[in-house]
C-alpha cells in the first residue's frame, strides 16, 4: 500500500514539473548562499586554528612589558635566575608591497614548532647551526618562497607547509635584523616545566606583566564581529530562499488536498500520509541541499580571496585564499536544508494533517488563509516591538542583531496588510473600469504573491540598508582620509639615523616635517598604540576630532592631556574629562576623541616630548612631509635619488589613499555580492509565484477577455500588475531599509567594530534600486505575460466550458 | 438581419468537425434557443457568434460586420460594444463588488448610464446587494448580477450559455423571466444555449443541433 501511496503523491510532481523545479531551486539558493558564507567562515576559522597550532599560540602564559619591548638583558637575567622562558620578537615586514609577518623565536628555548619538526624529519634536514648563525634561515610557505627568492640580502629560505600564510618563521637573531629591532623582545613565553625555587617575578622583573594563556586575545576573537556580520547576511539570504520553498510547498499541498481526501477515503490513514509526505519532503530537501552545497562551494571559492584580503587588511588575520571541502560543513548545510524545508513546510503540513476527511476547501481556502490578515500584521508589529525592547533591555551585538531580525521579519509580516490597505486606497480613487479592476485584482492576488513580495521587501531593505551603510562609510572614510592623510608625502627611512639625515636634508625644502613615531603598549583593554606628534597647524586644522574639550591641542602639547581613538573611547567608555593610564606611572586627562576607521585596536596621541619620555627608543624612521602639492612628485623623486630609497619608501598621498580605499572596497565585496544575489533570489521568487499562480489566473482573466479586452492588453496589464506591486513594495522597503541602515550604523557597527558613523542619504541609489526592482519584476512577469499573449482562445474558452 | 451564420464550419484541433455548414439568422428583438446533445456544437456556435473564436470556413455577420474580417483588437471591440455574454458559471469578477460588476461592461464600452444601471439593479432585485462581493452572493443572485452586467451596455445581441444550468428550479425561473423581460425592453436579440425543452419553448424560435448540423 505504501508504494501505491508514494506513486500517487509523486504523480503530483510529474504533473507539476515547474513547481518541483521551483521548490528545488528555492532550496538550492537558500542552502547555497548560506553554505557559501559558512564555508568562508569555516575556512577562515580553520586558518586561525591552524595558525594557532602551528605557532603554539595561546598555549603558554606570556610575559609582557606594558611600557614597550622587553630588554635582552632582562631575558638573560630571567634565564639565569632559573625562569624557563623563551623570547619572541615579531613584527610586520614588507616585501614588494606585500605586508608579511616575521615571527622570530629563540630556536633553542622555544618548544618545537611543527614546521621545525617537519624540517628536522625531512630527507635533507638543515644543519641546526645554519638556523642559529648568520645569515640564518627563513622558514616560509611554498607560496611565499618565490616572493622571498626575488629579494636580495635575505637569508636562504626553507619551505614548510606547516606555517600560516604570509608568515616567516626564523630565529630571533635573524628577526632582529629583518625587523631592525636589535636587542628587542616583543614578549616572553613561560614554558610549562618551571623549577620549584625561582625568585618571584615581582622581585626579578617588576615591570613585566604575566598574561595567562586563556586571557590572550586571539585572531578568532578579533574577527568574531566580521564573521558574525557575514553569518547574518547568509541567514538573510537563507530566509529569502525559504520564502520560495514556503510558497511552493503551500501551493503544492493545497493542490493535493483533493488527492489526500481521496486517499483517505480509500483507507489510507492520515498518520501514514503525514509520514510519507515528510519522507517526500526530506528527499526533496536532501536533493536541494546537495545542489545548494555545490553552488555554495563554488560561490565561496569565488568570494574567499576578497574576504581573505580584507581579513588580512583589517586584522592581519592569516587566511588562505583557497576553499577546502570539509565534511562538517557539508553535513551542516544538509541539516540547514532539512531544517529549513520543515520550517517552511511545517504550517502547511500541520494544516493538511488537521484537514477533515470531508473537507471541500480547496485552493481558495489556502489562499484566503495565507492572506495578510490583521492578526499576521499584529504579530509583525509584536516582532518589531520585541526586537527594539530586547535591544533596550539587554544591549550588545547579539541584541542588536535580534533587533534587526525583529525589524525585518516583523515588517515582512506587516507587508501584506499594509499593501492591502494601500491598494484599497488606489482602488477607491480609480476612475476607469480597467483601473478599478487592476487595483482590485492586485488585492485579490496578494495572498498568492505575498511571500514573494515579503522576500522582495527583505532583499530591498537589505540593499538599501547595507548600501546606505557602505556609502555612508565610504563618504565618511574618504573625508576622514582627507583629514588623516594631510601630508603630501610619506617617507619611511631604513634606520633612525637615515631618518634623521632625511629630515635634515628636507628641512629647507618643505613646509613642515611631521614625524610619525609610535610604540605598542600593553593596556588593560588590550594593545594600545601610543603616537607622539609635534605642534603643527596641520593637526589643529585637520585632525578628525569627534569630541573635544577646550584648548585641546594646547593641553596635549603642554603634556597634560592625551587624545584617544573612538574605538578605545567606546570600548572603555572614556570621554573628554576622563583620565587614561598610559603606563602604570603616566596618567593623563583625555582632551579629545578622534575617529579612526579600519583600526581594531586602541590608539592614543600625546606630545612628542611625552612619547620620548615614555618610550625613548620609539623608532623615528617615518615622516609626513607638508609641501606644495605640485612639488610633491619631484620632491619624492629627489628624495629617492638622494638617499637611494626604494620606491615604496616614499609614498605620495594619492597612492596612500588609493591603497586605503582598496582595502575598504575589498571589505565590502562580499556584502555587495550577497546583496545582489539576495535581490536575484527575490526576483526569482516573484517569477515562481507568478508561474505557480498561472493556472489560477485564467478563470480571472478569461471573463475580462470575453468582455472585450484583447490578450495583448491583458498581457500588458499582467506586466503592469507585477511592476506596480514591486514598486509599492520598493516604496515600503525604503523606510525599512533606512531603519536598517540606522541600526547598522548606530548599533551593530558600534558594537562590532567600535566606531559610529554619520548616516548620509543617497536618493540616486534608491532610484537606481527602484529601476533594478522594476526591471526584475518586469523580467519575472514577462514569461507569464508572454504565455498569455500567445495563449490560444481555445484555452481561454475552456474556462467557460460547462463540462469543465 | 442582425446575425447571419452562413455555411459556418469549425473543427476541433484534432480535425474532428464540430460545426458543418451551419446557416441560420437572427433579427433584432428575436429570441432563439439552441438545443442539442452534449458535444453537438451549441457552445462552439455561441463562441463564434461572440467573436471569442474564429470560423474555419463560412462567415458570421453581426450587424453588417463580417467577423472573419476582424483582427483580435477588432473582435475585442465588438465584444465590448455590440454584444454581451451570460455564462453558466456566472464568471463575475471576484475582486469587484456586485455593483462594480454590474456596471463593469458598460463602463468598459464607454456607455455607462448610472440611471440605467440603477434601474437594472432594481429590476433584478439587487439594490441591497450592490456592495457585496460575489463570494457573498447565492448562485441565483450572482447570475442576476451577470445578467445585469450583460444588459448594462445595452447590447444588440445577448448570448447566453446555459444561464440557468447551475441554478435550482425557482431561481432558474426567476432568472429566465428577468432575462426575457430585459431583452424585450431593450430590443436586443437573444441567442440562448440550453438543454431544457421548457426553456426553449419560451423563446421565439428553436434550433436543434446534432453532430454539428442543424437537425
Amino acid at each position: 500500500m505504501t508504494l501505491t501511496v508514494i506513486q500517487a503523491l509523486a504523480s503530483h510532481w510529474r504533473a507539476h514539473r515547474l513547481q518541483l523545479a521551483t521548490l528545488l531551486i528555492g532550496l538550492t539558493l537558500a542552502t547555497g548562499l548560506w553554505s557559501a558564507v559558512q564555508a568562508i567562515n569555516a575556512e577562515a576559522r580553520a586558518s586561525y586554528s591552524r595558525a594557532a597550532d602551528q605557532l603554539a599560540l595561546g598555549r603558554f602564559d606570556e610575559l609582557h612589558n606594558p611600557a614597550g619591548p622587553i630588554r635582552l638583558s632582562r631575558y638573560v637575567e630571567l634565564r639565569r635566575a632559573g625562569w624557563q622562558v623563551a623570547a619572541v620578537l615579531e613584527g610586520p615586514f614588507r616585501v614588494q608591497g606585500r605586508t608579511l609577518r616575521v615571527l622570530g623565536v629563540d630556536m633553542v628555548a622555544y618548544p618545537a614548532l611543527p614546521a621545525v619538526t617537519q624540517m628536522e624529519q625531512s630527507g635533507t634536514p638543515p644543519d641546526p647551526a645554519d638556523m642559529l648563525t648568520a645569515p640564518g634561515r627563513l622558514l616560509t610557505t611554498p607560496v611565499l618562497e618565490p616572493l622571498l627568492a626575488g629579494q636580495t640580502g635575505l637569508p636562504p629560505s626553507l619551505i614548510s607547509d606547516a606555517l600560516p600564510p604570509d608568515l616567516i618563521l626564523t630565529d630571533i637573531g635573524v628577526a632582529e635584523t629583518l625587523l631592525k629591532k636589535p636587542g628587542e623582545i616583543s614578549h616572553l613565553i613561560i614554558l610549562p616545566d618551571q623549577p620549584g625555587s625561582i625568585p618571584p617575578l615581582s622581585t626579578i622583573a617588576p615591570e613585566l606583566e604575566r598574561v595567562p594563556a586563556q586571557e590572550q586575545l586571539d585572531t578568532a576573537q578579533l574577527t568574531d564581529s566580521f564573521h558574525l556580520n557575514l553569518s547574518a547576511f547568509g541567514l538573510l539570504s537563507f530566509a529569502v530562499g525559504l520564502f520560495i520553498v514556503h510558497g511552493t510547498v503551500g501551493l503544492a499541498f493545497a493542490q493535493r488536498r483533493g488527492m489526500i481526501r481521496t486517499l483517505r477515503a480509500l483507507g489510507v490513514s492520515m498518520r501514514r500520509l503525514v509520514w510519507l509526505i515528510m519522507a517526500e519532503l526530506s528527499v526533496l530537501a536532501i536533493v536541494g541541499g546537495i545542489l545548494g552545497l555545490v553552488l555554495g562551494f563554488f560561490l565561496a571559492g569565488a568570494l574567499l580571496p576578497d574576504v581573505a584580503a580584507s581579513l588580512r587588511g583589517l586584522y592581519g588575520a592569516p587566511v588562505s585564499g583557497q576553499i577546502s571541502l570539509q565534511p562538517q560543513w557539508a553535513l551542516s548545510g544538509l541539516a540547514m536544508a532539512l531544517g529549513g524545508t520543515f520550517l517552511a513546510s511545517g504550517h502547511a503540513l500541520y494544516r493538511l494533517s488537521r484537514m477533515p476527511i470531508l473537507s471541500g476547501a480547496g485552493l481558495q481556502a489556502w489562499r484566503s488563509a495565507a492572506s495578510g490578515s490583521w492578526v499576521v500584521a499584529l504579530a509583525g508589529v509584536a516582532a518589531i516591538a520585541g526586537g527594539i525592547l530586547g535591544l533596550l533591555l539587554f544591549g550588545g551585538l547579539v541584541a542588536g542583531f535580534v533587533m534587526v531580525a525583529g525589524l525585518l521579519v516583523g515588517s515582512a509580516l506587516v507587508l501584506p496588510y499594509a499593501l492591502s490597505r494601500v491598494l484599497i486606497l488606489f482602488q477607491r480613487s480609480a476612475k476607469g473600469p480597467i483601473a478599478q479592476w487592476v487595483w482590485a485584482d492586485m488585492r485579490a492576488q496578494l495572498p498568492g504573491l505575498s511571500l514573494a513580495l515579503m522576500a522582495l521587501l527583505l532583499a530591498l531593505a537589505a540593499n538599501i540598508g547595507v548600501g546606505t551603510m557602505v556609502s555612508s562609510f565610504r563618504l565618511t572614510f574618504t573625508g576622514w582620509l582627507d583629514q588623516r592623510l594631510t601630508s603630501e608625502l610619506y617617507v619611511t627611512a631604513a634606520t633612525d639615523q637615515q631618518g634623521q639625515d632625511i629630515a635634515e636634508w628636507l628641512n629647507p625644502h618643505v613646509d613642515a616635517i611631521l614625524p610619525i613615531r609610535s610604540v605598542e603598549l600593553a593596556h588593560s583593554s588590550g594593545p594600545l598604540f601610543l603616537y607622539g606628534i609635534i605642534d603643527d597647524q596641520t593637526y589643529r586644522e585637520k585632525w578628525p576630532l569627534i569630541s573635544s574639550s577646550e584648548r585641546v591641542w594646547d593641553r596635549v602639547h603642554d603634556g597634560t592631556a592625551v587624545l584617544i581613538n573612538e574605538q578605545l573611547a567606546r570600548r572603555e567608555n572614556l570621554w573628554p574629562g576622563d583620565t587614561l593610564a598610559i603606563t602604570p606611572t603616566d596618567t593623563l586627562t583625555i582632551a579629545g576623541v578622534y575617529s579612526d576607521y579600519g583600526n581594531p585596536t586602541g590608539q592614543a596621541i600625546v606630545s612628542m616630548a611625552q612619547l620620548d619620555q615614555i618610550a625613548p627608543n620609539a623608532e623615528a624612521r617615518r615622516f609626513g612631509i607638508r609641501v606644495a602639492p605640485d612639488r610633491a612628485t619631484d620632491l619624492a623623486q629627489a628624495l629617492r635619488n638622494q638617499f637611494d630609497l626604494p620606491r615604496r619608501a616614499v609614498v605620495q598621498q594619492a597612492a596612500m589613499k588609493a591603497q586605503s580605499m582598496q582595502v575598504f572596497e575589498k571589505t565590502f565585496v562580499v556584502t555587495s555580492a550577497l546583496n545582489i544575489l539576495t535581490l536575484g533570489v527575490a526576483g526569482f521568487a516573484i517569477l515562481t509565484s507568478l508561474l505557480t499562480l498561472w493556472t489560477q489566473r485564467l478563470p480571472q482573466i478569461a471573463p475580462i477577455w470575453a468582455l472585450g479586452l484583447t490578450r495583448a492588453e491583458l498581457a500588458r496589464l499582467e506586466l503592469l500588475r507585477s511592476v506596480l506591486l514591486a514598486a509599492l513594495t520598493a516604496l515600503l522597503a525604503l523606510p525599512l531599509g533606512l531603519a536598517l541602515a540606522w541600526a547598522l550604523l548606530t548599533v551593530i557597527n558600534v558594537e562590532a567594530f567600535g566606531w559610529r558613523l554619520p548616516m548620509y542619504l543617497f536618493p540616486v541609489d534608491w532610484v537606481y534600486l527602484l529601476g533594478l526592482t522594476l526591471l526584475a519584476a518586469t523580467v519575472a512577469a514577462a514569461l507569464p505575460a508572454a504565455r498569455l499573449l500567445r495563449l490560444p482562445p481555445a484555452d481561454l474558452l475552456k474556462v467557460f466550458a460547462n463540462e469543465r | 438581419m442582425l446575425v447571419i451564420f452562413d455555411k459556418v464550419q469549425k473543427s476541433y484541433p484534432g480535425g474532428r468537425p464540430v460545426l458543418r455548414d451551419v446557416s441560420l439568422s437572427l433579427d433584432r428583438g428575436q429570441t432563439l434557443a439552441l438545443t442539442g446533445e452534449s458535444g453537438s456544437g451549441k457552445s462552439t456556435l455561441l463562441n463564434l457568434a461572440a467573436a471569442l473564436d474564429t470560423v474555419d470556413s463560412g462567415e458570421i455577420t453581426l450587424d453588417g460586420v463580417a467577423l472573419s474580417q476582424l483582427d483580435d483588437p477588432g473582435r475585442a471591440a465588438l465584444r465590448r460594444t455590440s454584444l454581451s455574454l451570460v455564462f453558466q458559471q456566472f464568471n463575475l469578477i471576484p475582486s469587484l463588488t456586485a455593483g462594480q460588476n454590474l456596471s463593469f461592461h458598460a463602463r468598459l464600452a464607454g456607455c455607462h448610464d448610472p440611471d440605467w444601471c440603477a434601474h437594472l439593479a432594481q429590476r433584478l432585485g439587487l439594490s441591497d446587494l450592490l456592495d457585496r462581493y460575489p463570494e457573498n452572493l447565492s448562485g441565483g443572485q450572482q447570475q442576476r448580477v451577470a445578467i445585469g452586467r450583460s444588459m448594462a451596455a445595452r447590447p444588440k445581441l445577448l448570448l447566453a450559455d446555459e444561464p440557468t444550468g447551475n441554478l435550482d428550479e425557482t431561481a432558474s425561473a426567476t432568472v429566465l423571466d428577468l432575462m426575457l423581460a430585459l431583452v424585450a425592453d431593450t430590443g436586443a436579440a437573444l441567442l440562448l444555449v440550453t438543454h431544457s425543452h421548457e426553456i426553449a419553448a419560451r423563446l421565439d424560435r428553436r434550433v436543434r443541433l446534432s453532430g454539428g448540423l442543424i437537425a
